[in-house]
């Protein structure tokens, strides 16, 4: 377990006019390798909880343990923010815009001189960081973070976060205004970052469809409140209450719902476009009797690593 | 946040204050600006303390709030008020030491100048309390419209002011963002000595700047998108005017101005003052 989350709530402004409570009666546990995606409405609190998961946000009621660090609202003993933050990393929402080094190397640099470590530890992780996201380290090292491409800067920006190899990595909407191929670059990133680098992954997003493509954990934000905790494949069964919530569902859930609805025998549990086709595979080989495979359709031109929409085309 | 950056906030409510013409209240709140450095007594300040407060009384800003607004600038205020204290040389003195010598005049001069800048900064933010920033531009622009006949461009400047007014709340958020990023990545913004502190700053100021360039630029591209120009031809959708209350508040705060000239001038401001010194000094 390496986070757990207890009682825990949230109000701005208290005490004044404006007071706005963000979240309230948060109960939550996260365990060392989940791969946890985390939707809900704008306003929804999902960015405030987040943000007290490293310390950004004093907690003010209830408490948290991050790994060994306990977080609550007494005043001592004060937490130790650098291992927290070295431990849970952060990439927020357009995280280019945090760049200011002038070159690629020094920006960074920039979260591991902060931990404190020697330059020659410094150095190999930096290399390390900018390999794992993909980009040339010798080729775009000396170069001046502005003057890359939008998705280049986004990955710099997110290797500026890695160096710091952090156990958990929290992406608050990682793929939001890049376009599509700049998206799938980075969602291919983070199930890489997932096996090279931080074990525990935590995805916050507004696109239902982009989660349910790795995440294998659930949680739905609504009005400050934890509306559900579920494993992924379970996401079919509340098709009704997230509609009514107003969040979208994914497509392939939709579909197989309205494919039993209609009397076609899809078993449960069916999540992504993948596990969709497969199913309908299965069930065209046993209505038929041939032996299908994915390979073959694969063959006749599809090819599961593309978008949902284009396989349907 | 919005309660760490009061000053220069807009306080929504209902109330006569709210609903005068821009133009008045620029007007007066200049004049209160003015009249408040000639007050010279006291008596003076009491005057001025009864017109301030009875403001924010009409005004139904909560006190808390408009005292909020001094917070901004309490280091002013004290490093004025030791400074005056400390090296104000005429007068009785008190005690000395050194260079530094405390002086009768100058505790009375130090606690004037205290309730100078005070009300000077709380009546100042009643304005922009009271008036959104549409509506203070508008008067600005209303105020200004003689100096178009000189060529100056009342009507962009006007634009421009209503513009960086309005970019205010979004800077402090997006300084929000960026100190939170940054000490995500490990940054500790306020720890260490004065010289690390404003090194500190760098990560947060560079991304700030290209972020407000972006901006600017984006927000001139959609004027131009939509055809933005400054000519002489737009009409308003609220035509100002003056109306009872704003007369009202006029002849008040002629009237406030009479009496400070009245007790400055005629009595020297000191009718009161004396009285007050003589009991200190039991003569």
């Amino acid at each position: 377990m390496s986070i757990v989350v207890k009682d825990l709530a949230f109000t701005y402004s208290l005490g004044s006019p404006y007071e706005k409570k963000a979240i309230q009666n948060i109960n939550l546990t996260i365990n060392d390798g989940d791969f946890l995606g985390i939707v809900g409405h704008t306003g929804s609190g999902k960015s405030t909880f987040i943000q007290h998961l490293n310390g950004l946000i004093k907690v003010q009621e209830g408490e948290i343990e991050v790994f060994d660090i306990k977080l609550t609202n007494a005043k001592k003993p004060k937490p130790d923010l650098r291992k927290l933050r070295s431990n849970v990393g952060m990439v927020f929402q357009y995280p280019e815009y945090q760049l200011f080094e002038d070159t690629v190397y020094k920006d960074v640099a920039f979260g591991p001189k902060n931990l404190g470590l020697d330059e020659e530890e410094i150095a190999k992780r930096v290399k390390e960081a900018i390999e794992l996201v993909g980009l040339d380290f010798e080729a775009i090292k000396e170069r001046a973070p502005f003057e890359l491409s939008g998705g280049q800067k986004r990955r710099v920006a997110i290797a500026g976060i890695i160096a710091m190899k952090p156990k958990v990595l929290i992406l608050d909407e990682p793929t939001a205004g890049l376009d599509p191929n700049g998206k799938e670059q980075i969602l291919t990133l983070i199930t890489h970052l997932k096996k090279n680098c931080s074990s525990t992954i935590i995805v916050i997003s507004h696109d239902i469809d982009e989660i349910t493509r790795f995440a294998t954990r659930l949680i739905v934000f609504n009005e400050g409140r934890v509306a559900f905790d579920m494993p992924m494949n379970e996401l079919f069964k509340h098709q009704q209450e997230l509609v009514e919530m107003g969040l979208d569902i994914p497509l392939a859930v939709k579909i197989a719902n309205d494919l039993k609805a209609k009397g076609v025998a899809i078993q449960d549990g069916v999540v992504t476009v993948e596990d969709l086709i497969k199913e309908i595979v299965r069930l065209y080989n046993a209505k038929h009797n041939t032996k299908l495979n994915l390979k073959d359709i694969n063959k006749s031109g599809f090819n599961f690593s593309f978008r949902s929409d284009e396989v349907f085309e | 946040m919005g309660s760490r950056f009061a000053f220069g906030q807009y306080y929504p409510a209902d109330s006569l204050i709210h609903k005068m013409d821009p133009r008045c209240k620029i007007l007066l709140t200049i004049a209160y600006m003015v009249a408040i450095f000639l007050v010279k007594s006291y008596l003076g300040y009491l005057v001025t303390a009864i017109l301030l407060f009875s403001t924010i009384a009409i005004s139904k800003v909560p006190l808390r709030v408009v005292l909020r607004s001094i917070r901004a600038v309490i280091f002013l205020l004290m490093f004025t008020l030791i400074i005056n204290l400390l090296f104000y040389k005429q007068g009785t003195v008190i005690a000395s030491w050194w260079k530094i010598t405390i002086t009768w005049q100058g505790i009375d001069y130090a606690i004037k100048m205290l309730f100078r800048l005070t009300m000077l900064v709380m009546g100042a933010s009643m304005l922009t309390f009271t008036t959104t920033a549409t509506e203070l531009t508008d008067g600005l622009e209303s105020l200004l419209y003689p100096l178009k006949f000189i060529k100056v461009p009342v009507h962009d400047i006007a634009i421009i002011m209503s513009i960086a007014l309005r970019f205010i709340p979004t800077l402090v958020e997006e300084t929000q963002k960026i100190m939170n990023a940054q000490k995500a990545r490990g940054a500790e913004l306020d720890t260490g000595n004065f010289f690390k502190r404003v090194k500190a700053m760098l990560p947060i100021l560079i991304p700030l700047f290209v972020s407000a360039f972006r901006r600017a630029d984006e927000l001139a591209d959609a004027l131009d998108a939509r055809c933005y120009n400054a000519s002489d031809k737009r009409t308003k959708m609220k035509v100002l005017k003056f109306t009872l209350k704003d007369y009202l508040a006029m002849f008040i705060v002629a009237l406030f101005i009479a009496a400070i000239c009245v007790d400055a001038y005629a009595f020297g401001g000191a009718y009161v003052d004396t009285f007050i010194y003589n009991l200190i000094m039991g003569a």
